[in-house]
């Protein structure tokens, strides 16, 4: 299989204009006769269902949540890049596309992020018309701040809930379409097979949460805006619904799955206190501006942290990388953590913490300053743990955070399935081998707004006059029939675990063995581990009750289900990939300074795996060479 | 280092959105005292599936007290006994050892049951869906910084905006009305510069599509007492004045044509 990018040629500045004057275009009174399914409704799902119900097409949308507005972009806290250059800084397109680059440490496609830099700044247009209430100067202009992984200040935010504001923004746009009649809102819906005919993308089944209907829909177009795959950790900071299964559906349908290693591991998240914690909350990274983080020297250590002198303290960060110091990007932060936990220099009860320490911040610029800077975050901390960060200092751990990876898409944003496109989080375009923050926000309504309602009239045009696939087609009905059945198929094992059993040792295996440090043995186990506990799986699960009534039991055995297979690809990905790059470190190949190791010659490309047709049967993969033109590649280093 | 408790809990079972439903008792033994309330109900579940009984559906999501999916009654009180603490943010170290603890689905006629503590609340979107947008379509917009909006209004705006729609407001109130999350909506946009094209259509239509599901507001304030996000109670006054001059300005307009 080749994969063509799709990408246009000519210089980058110029590469999304011509683009999007050589596409087919839609006639606008045309556009209504086109239905196009959106699978999400996050920021990228919201804001593409606007959008293409703005231009005329008619659109269906589907969550699996209550209301639209529940979905995970919600949680995000920080904020949103722009190359605005509202502070005179220096910033520019150029700049905010070379910083995503360098950031995601050489891995993604150039022109892809060049189009994500150039639209940037209609996002925040687009967001402020809409009633976005971002922070602002006294004299009434946007503020912003600065951000990891830059040096310019280009962080637009909404207090601590950027994220819930923009999703807030996209998702009332759309209801102002639902109301039009222009957008159908399917609420309470999971996707659980896309539908191909002849090879191409003609629908969706759906099975309705609270009664179990089985239905299908058909459409010109399928766009999957389903998110990432973090929980494949078992404990991350993703929403507990959070899954993989529409992208899984998808790839096993034979769209190609993209750097599934490529996995962001936040740094400052709250560690967990016992097995019975169900997620791991984040502690938002501004705090590392002026926490300082450190362990016990010794692995003995027994006293409170207030009462270790200062002799007996390791400052990990400060000591090793002395230029940046609490500040090194999310990647550095996260390896430390591990390093000194792993040597037994963990603090809390479960010793697998290190400490971020206010102290000196207090003691430079008084406790008001810190809690005027970090008042809801200190509370929201308390909250949880029942200790008070201004006098013990916080315990923090990283965490599962982020998918990069995700289903290849072209410059069109179309997988290797033709007329089924991915958006968001879902797709792996934009970030490479790591994301920096700020940019998933960014990411996801570029996709949605200002790029997806443009590529998508370029396969659709070719289907003018024709209609949807009648829903009564036998591959309609053969997809129901699958849905039904592995349904059935979970009812009947009747064994012994629950579903949450089960996700919680695959986890364990998945942090073990792909989680921070990565190496050839372990991957080698994690992949035979993970296969012999989905056999277990597979004979031993246990759900109770039906399928025709809400039973969220039989919601989680299904995504339990693709994890499996997801987090067996995700090893062998990991094992292929022998260098070390952004998320992904190979302990293989690393620098003297103990940094990531890239291999240029071996694996400056894209990894696109295709299935083979069952779980036992490893996937092939395909390569996509990256080309480098505009940006210089180099080592990072943050010493 | 934690704790264990043991606690009673007093649950509302329902198969389903015409089954009848019933308390049923069950005891939740060995809960660590820093685990969050929906993780205690996780332990309770896991127990049950171990006994083979069907575990209790309850509403949740991010758990981190931002998406508003979850939200029970807990002892008859909205989100429980802790001021602005969203359900999943409730930890169990806020109760005793030995506590019988009731726990109800959110209580009000337009939240129908669809199982056990789980609740459609469909109305609330059929809300914003009257009116509560900016009508905005994607490409049109000037550059942000051509319109300012002063720092207050800004503020202002985002205390109203912080609402998370989990419904406790109307869950709360006896009357089962929906001011304070329909009026956070409208102050949210109201008060901000780009909203006031349409804001008094947008309070007409809101107030209208509000009162076709949600009871009338007596002014207990037991909705903001409950609100995991602290949205005031003032925000109803200013939909009210709205409310009022929208029958004028609005009556006004179509006058004209």
């Amino acid at each position: 299989m080749i994969l063509d990018s799709k990408v246009p040629s000519g210089p980058i500045q110029d590469a999304w204009d011509n683009h999007r004057f050589n596409i087919q275009l839609v006639n606008p009174s045309n556009k209504r006769r086109f239905k196009i399914i959106v699978v999400g409704t996050g920021l990228a799902g919201a804001s593409a269902s606007a959008t293409l119900a703005e231009l005329g097409y008619e659109v269906h949308a589907f969550t699996y949540h209550d209301s639209p507005r529940r979905a995970h972009s919600i949680a995000a806290q920080g904020g949103i890049n722009a190359a605005k250059n509202s502070r005179n800084d220096g910033d520019s397109v150029f700049r905010l596309f070379y910083d995503t680059v360098k950031g995601g440490d050489y891995r993604s496609r150039e022109a892809n992020v060049y189009r994500l830099a150039q639209v940037s700044n209609n996002i925040i247009d687009q967001m402020t018309a809409q009633g976005v209430p971002f922070a602002r100067e006294y004299g009434g202009l946007m503020a912003n701040r600065s951000f990891g992984g830059a040096q310019v200040s280009r962080t637009f935010y909404a207090r601590g809930q950027t994220g819930q504001q923009l999703l807030l923004g996209a998702y009332q746009q759309m209801m102002a379409q639902v109301n039009l009649g222009k957008v159908k809102l399917h609420t309470d819906q999971e996707m659980l097979e896309v539908v191909l005919k002849d090879g191409e993308a003609a629908g969706i089944v759906t099975r309705d949460l609270t009664n179990g209907q089985v239905r299908s829909h058909s459409a010109h177009a399928v766009v999957l805006a389903t998110g990432g795959y973090g929980n494949v950790f078992y404990l991350s900071t993703n929403a507990m619904a959070c899954n993989t299964t529409a992208i899984w559906r998808a790839h096993r349908k034979g769209a190609l799955f993209a750097n599934p290693c490529y996995t962001q591991i936040h740094p400052t998240c709250i560690p967990q206190a016992d097995e019975f914690q169900s997620k791991l909350t984040l502690m938002s990274e501004s705090l590392r501006n002026d926490g300082r983080i450190w362990v016990p020297r010794s692995t003995t250590e027994t006293r409170r942290a207030r009462d270790i002198p200062e002799a007996e303290r390791y400052y990990y960060l400060e000591e090793k990388y002395p230029a940046f110091g609490n500040l090194v990007p999310r990647d550095v932060a996260s390896r430390n953590a591990k390093t000194v936990v792993d040597a037994g220099q963990g603090v809390g009860p479960l010793k697998n913490g290190v400490y971020l320490d206010f102290a000196t911040a207090i003691g430079r610029d008084g406790r008001d300053a810190i809690e005027e800077r970090y008042g809801n975050l200190f509370e929201m901390y308390e909250r949880i743990t029942g200790e008070d960060p201004y006098t013990t200092p916080m315990r923090i751990y990283p965490a599962s955070h982020y998918t990069m990876g995700g289903l290849w898409v072209d410059y069109n944003l179309q997988t290797t399935i033709p007329s089924l496109y991915a958006a968001g989080e879902a797709n792996f375009s934009d970030h490479g081998a790591n994301r920096l923050g700020a940019s998933a926000l960014m990411q996801g309504l570029a996709d949605g707004y200002f790029v997806l309602p443009y590529t998508i009239g370029d396969s659709l045009s070719a289907k003018l006059g024709t209609e949807p696939l009648a829903t009564d087609d036998p591959v309609f009905k053969e997809a129901e029939k699958d849905v039904n059945d592995r349904t059935q198929r979970f009812l009947n094992i009747g064994g012994t675990k629950s579903p949450d059993y089960y996700h919680r040792e695959l986890g364990k295996i998945v942090w073990e063995h792909i989680g921070m440090g990565r190496n050839e043995a372990g991957l080698t186990q994690a992949i035979s581990e993970i296969k012999a506990i989905r056999e277990a799986f597979w004979k031993d699960v246990k759900v109770l009750g039906n399928g025709d009534s809400l039973n969220s039991s039989l919601e989680k055995v299904g995504r339990v289900a693709d994890f499996m297979e997801l987090g067996e690809l995700m090893a062998r990905d990991a094992l292929d990939r022998s260098e070390s790059c952004g998320g992904h470190f190979r302990e293989e190949s690393q620098t003297d300074e103990g940094e990531a190791l890239r291999n240029d010659d071996d694996f400056k490309h894209v990894s696109a795996w295709e299935w083979q047709g069952d779980a036992d049967t490893p996937q092939i993969k395909h390569k996509e060479e990256l080309e480098f033109e505009y940006v210089k590649l180099s080592q990072r280093s943050y010493k | 280092m934690s704790t264990e408790l043991n606690l009673t809990l007093q649950v509302w079972r329902q198969p389903g959105p015409d089954a009848p439903g019933s308390f049923v008792t069950y005891e939740a033994k060995g809960i660590p005292d820093d685990s969050s309330f929906l993780e205690m109900l996780d332990i309770v579940n896991e127990n049950l599936i171990e006994r083979d009984v069907e575990p209790i559906e309850f509403p949740h999501d991010c758990r981190e007290g931002i998406c508003g999916t979850c939200g029970v009654m807990i002892n008859g009180r909205a989100h429980g006994q802790e001021k602005a603490t969203a359900t999943c943010q409730l930890h169990m170290r806020k109760f005793n050892d030995g506590d019988t603890i009731v726990i109800e689905p959110w209580r009000a006629a337009a939240f129908p049951v669809i199982k056990d503590l789980i609740v459609d609340r469909s109305p609330m979107d059929k809300i914003i869906a009257s009116g509560g947008y900016i009508y905005a379509p994607t490409g049109t917009a000037g550059e942000a910084n051509e319109t300012l909006v002063p720092k207050e209004a800004a503020e202002s705006a985002m205390d109203a905006a912080a609402c998370i729609g989990c419904g406790a407001c109307i869950a709360a109130c006896p009357n089962s009305a929906g001011q304070l999350f329909t009026s956070a909506k409208l102050w949210h946009l109201n008060s901000l510069p780009q909203g006031q094209p349409e804001r008094f259509q947008r309070v007409e239509s809101m107030v209208h599509t509000m009162e076709q599901f949600f009871g009338a507001c007596t002014n207990h304030g037991e909705c903001a007492e409950a609100c995991p996000k602290e949205i005031s109670l003032d925000f109803i006054a200013y939909m009210n004045a709205d409310y009022m001059k929208s029958k004028i300005k609005n009556r006004a307009k179509s006058a004209q044509i």
